[in-house]
């Protein structure tokens, strides 16, 4: 009988009981610094953590010929207060919207003056890449544009106070949904995966991953970096301040959206699921919604439990899905070619 | 070499000789003929290593040629109307980055109601983002125009607009001169940008600037304005030089001399009017014509300079500033502080109503009759009788409801 | 020597064509032209109207023609609308499309003045015959040619060829034989019973 071994449930814990080759870019003390310390991000931004390991990771792919576009955000506001910048990397920022379309025109640009080994990432919160930004991001799939496109999703408009985005999730206490009167926080909608919509485009790498497991990441950044034409990633990054999480509890609270299978991870390949990460450890939907005060109302006095229940459901769909909780025989053995094998130990 | 073109195809094939690298747009009548023979040219190979990107709205393409641009490509887009309104989010930023951007307009009025026809409404709306805008008199102003905006842009580093009338010059098909290769290669040198997204030596492009510099930052945008307009003077007597044609420029002047009205005009409506001036001198009127080569930024003194001494001046407005008067009458006026010239701002030709030669002499001679006033905008080619019945019905209906 | 024209018709008739193609004429002949249309949103079967401007001297203006030397009437359902003539100059002419004569137009309601004319030519019929469908356009052109001399029939056929090149050389041979063929109608009329006057 074998179990897994995971210390805190990522693989970076693991990092110096791995081959070198399989370590993580972070691990090394001589990697890239694509964004230095010293910028004005909260203190436990996921935001910041994972723009990191995605343009460290990109950059190295590309020999550091690379190219940033970034939509206006937090990631542009904490990075580059005038006349300061954290980039170590080019980096465009023009507007809140169109990131995709100008992360094409630099793409076009490169092409047309035959400095095309130097490869485009752009980069928006949720807001910059479901709502404002979706109409330049489809054209840039439709037309499949040379460009990793990568979302980090905090589920809001938390540079503007925190409030409701199209990728909140129901529930949710925001400063446009509290949970006032009758109101159970923002409501149930239909929801809006950018990962499917992506992959409805049929572009020929889109994948999801979370702060919890920095490995799985800079895996799929490398993959798409190998990956030619239009590219999407999408970031699950908790945010402290916009979810009420202890700043200290991101990456645990990052990975409870996964193991409650909230935020299903995987990856995709012209338009089709070609890996899903599975739950090692199933955890009911209250455990991630706890720790985090925008859902402190379905909690309070006798609470909501039907609410909870309907997140729950969910919770279960995604799993049955994507197949989240069995053994997945379908699921390539080499879904994850970056992966590293999982780390197993003999019990006695 | 003379060839009868229409305006649309002379333009685009102007535009390839210029050799952009990238050319976002999206389609908008009357803009569409010239992004289709773009098209045209890219497809046959005839505009070598260009990319050209069919984007999904105006607002991208505004956002491609940013992107392009400041990774030191030469950029070119046309749009029009709602486009342009469409892309106005993108338009202050690609000046205030300094990308030296260069878009056609084809002139069109802005809805509702919705209208394909030529006015200039469009442009003005787009008055303060900071894009140096040229409005063209005829075709091969249209042509030469747009060889003088890629030196001006990249000289100046900013963004320049080439206004052309919507259908009235885009889908008019008349003898144009369409500088050759050889020329316009020797005009216009490859595109060196001042900074570009270079890996080797990363620079970082639209900062956040707080209280601390905007203004600053403001400031020294809208001195280069001021000082573009130096350059735009240079940019046209190197054209004339190179290739042997007058077009450009801040302001033409016709016949203006002793004249005792002045008519103020910009776009196609310069060559009728031409006609007009000719025609009423024949017959002992003294009157003569300014027109605004350059809308942005704005010529105070070579407008001063024609107009100061002038007793009477009508200016053609083809847009208007709904709550206010006029858009480029304001502007004349400002260039008149404490002088004695009357200016009559006069509203003609909006949404596509044509500018005819006719008018245009009614105008003059109802000015110098006295039949026109100055104090409020004057609709010249308004059915009264239309307005007065609606204003009646109007009345009516306060009436009822009191 | 000026010659300002009107041409009406409907969408799909080749109207804003026939003005760009008179215009290619007028230039191939060393003379200054100008074709502008009259633009709407694109739909098949609705009126159309576009100008042309002929000139020895160049032209300056770029308003639309409101007082023509020449009207072309494409399709002659447009006659009963009165603003096909508005502006006719006083010795005018109008070209219509159609196989009746001019007295048969008259006895249906066409007014001209006393010194306009008016010709007709089955263009729509030649058209049938040499293109196998009812484009009148270029047909129409070689009447132009024929009735007022402003432009030869040689600039015409040359401003075909030169706008239909890359619409392959059957089409070009076609639209020139109807040119010639609307062009020789014209003449021989001519020749037959002088200019049809009102």
């Amino acid at each position: 009988m074998t179990t897994t071994l995971y210390q805190i449930g990522t693989f970076a814990a693991g990092n110096r009981l791995l081959a070198p080759e399989q370590r993580a870019v972070q691990s090394s003390t001589e990697r890239g610094n694509a964004i230095t310390s010293g910028h004005r991000a909260c203190r436990g931004c996921g935001e910041a953590l994972a723009a990191r390991v995605v343009l460290d990771a990109a950059s190295r792919a590309s020999s550091g010929r690379m190219v940033t576009v970034n939509a206006t955000g937090c990631l542009e506001v904490f990075s580059t207060p005038y006349p300061e910048s954290a980039w170590q990397v080019p980096w465009l920022h023009s507007l809140f919207g169109n990131a995709a379309a100008v992360a094409s025109g630099v793409s076009a640009a490169l092409r047309a003056t035959g400095r095309d080994d130097i490869r485009v990432v752009a980069q928006a919160g949720d807001g910059g890449t479901v709502d404002i930004g979706m109409g330049c991001l489809s054209g840039m799939f439709e037309r499949n544009d040379d460009v990793l496109f990568v979302c980090y999703d905090n589920q809001g408009y938390m540079n503007t106070g925190v409030q409701r985005s199209g990728a909140t999730p129901p529930a949710a206490s925001t400063a446009t949904t509290r949970p006032v009167g009758t109101s159970v926080g923002n409501a149930f909608g239909t929801g809006k995966s950018l990962p499917l919509i992506a992959m409805a485009h049929e572009i020929p790498y889109v994948a999801t991953a979370t702060v919890a497991d920095l490995h799985d990441l800079e895996a799929k950044v490398v993959t798409a970096m190998s990956m030619h034409g239009a590219r999407y990633i999408h970031v699950l990054v908790p945010c402290p301040l916009g979810w009420g999480s202890a700043s200290a509890e991101t990456i645990r609270v990052a990975r409870l959206a996964v193991q409650s299978g909230l935020f299903p991870v995987f990856e995709a390949r012209e338009g089709a699921v070609t890996a899903a990460m599975t739950i090692r450890a199933q955890v009911p939907v209250e455990d991630y919604l706890r720790p985090q005060t925008r859902f402190d109302h379905l909690f309070r006095g006798d609470g909501r439990p039907d609410v909870v229940a309907a997140l729950q459901e969910r919770a279960d769909r995604n799993i049955a899905r994507f197949g989240l909780l069995a053994e997945q025989p379908d699921n390539p053995p080499d879904g994850r070619p970056q992966d590293p094998a999982p780390l197993e130990k003999e019990t006695p | 070499m003379l060839r009868q073109l229409e305006g649309s195809r002379a333009v685009a094939e102007t535009v390839a000789r210029c050799r952009p690298a990238v050319v976002a747009a999206y389609p908008i009548s009357p803009q569409t003929h010239i992004v289709e023979a773009l098209a045209d040219l890219v497809t046959a190979g005839e505009l070598a290593s260009c990319e050209y990107l069919m984007v999904e709205s105006e607002f991208g393409a505004m956002s491609a040629c940013i992107g392009a641009s400041a990774a030191g490509a030469r950029a070119y887009t046309a749009s029009a109307s709602q486009g342009l309104l469409f892309m106005a989010e993108a338009l202050p930023n690609a000046s205030g980055l300094s990308l030296p951007i260069v878009m056609t307009v084809a002139n069109r009025a802005l809805g509702a109601p919705i209208n394909i026809w030529n006015d200039h409404s469009d442009a003005l709306s787009q008055r303060d983002a900071g894009w140096v805008q040229l409005f063209a008199a005829s075709n091969q102003e249209a042509v030469d125009l747009h060889v003088q905006a890629f030196a001006l842009a990249e000289r100046l580093s900013l963004p320049v607009m080439v206004n052309m009338d919507g259908f009235v010059l885009t889908h008019a098909m008349e003898e144009v001169d369409v500088p050759e290769q050889d020329d316009v290669d020797a005009f216009l040198p490859p595109f060196q940008p001042r900074q570009w997204l270079d890996p080797d030596d990363p620079v970082t492009i639209g900062a956040m600037v707080g209280p601390g510099a905007f203004t600053e930052v403001k400031y020294l945008m809208a001195d280069r304005q001021i000082r573009a307009l130096d350059t735009v003077t240079e940019v046209a007597a190197e054209f004339r030089a190179a290739f042997g044609r007058d077009s450009g420029g801040l302001v033409r002047p016709y016949r203006t001399d002793d004249a005792e009205v002045v008519l103020v005009a910009m776009g196609s409506t310069l060559g009728s009017a031409t006609d007009v001036v000719d025609d009423l001198r024949a017959e002992g009127v003294a009157v003569g014509l300014l027109g605004i080569g350059c809308y942005r930024p704005w010529p105070y003194d070579e407008v001063r300079a024609v107009l100061g001494g002038v007793p009477r001046v009508v200016v053609v407005n083809r847009a208007i500033a709904v709550g206010a008067g006029s858009v480029l009458g304001r502007d004349v006026r400002l260039s008149l502080p404490g002088g004695t010239t009357v200016v009559h701002d006069v509203v003609l030709g909006l949404g596509g109503r044509p500018v005819t030669r006719a008018g245009l002499r009614e105008l003059v001679l109802d000015v110098l009759a006295g039949q026109v006033p100055d104090e409020t905008l004057h609709f010249a080619d308004l059915d009264r009788e239309a307005v007065h019945r609606e204003l009646a019905r109007e009345a009516a209906l306060e009436e009822a409801a009191r | 020597m000026t010659l300002d024209v009107r041409i009406h018709g409907r969408g799909g008739q080749g109207v804003v064509t026939a003005a760009e193609l008179l215009s290619l004429a007028a230039f191939d002949q060393g003379l200054h032209a100008q074709a502008l249309p009259s633009f709407g949103s694109e739909r098949t079967g609705a009126p159309v109207v576009a100008f042309c401007r002929i000139d020895e001297q160049p032209i300056r203006a770029h308003d639309p023609v409101d007082a023509p030397d020449l009207v072309v009437v494409q399709d002659p359902t447009l006659l009963h609308d009165a603003d096909v003539l508005l502006g006719l100059a006083e010795d005018g002419l109008v070209i219509v499309n159609s196989s009746r004569s001019v007295a048969e137009l008259e006895t249906a309601g066409l007014r001209l003045g006393p010194g306009q004319r008016a010709l007709t030519v089955p263009a729509t019929d030649l058209a049938r015959e040499h293109l196998g469908r009812a484009m009148p356009n270029t047909a129409l052109l070689g009447a132009v040619a024929a009735a007022t001399g402003v432009v030869s029939l040689h600039a015409v056929r040359r401003a075909i060829a030169e706008r239909f090149d890359s619409r392959g050389r059957l089409l070009v041979a076609a639209n020139l034989r109807l040119a010639e063929d609307a062009h020789d109608m014209v003449i021989a009329t001519q020749e037959a019973h002088g200019a049809e006057t009102a």
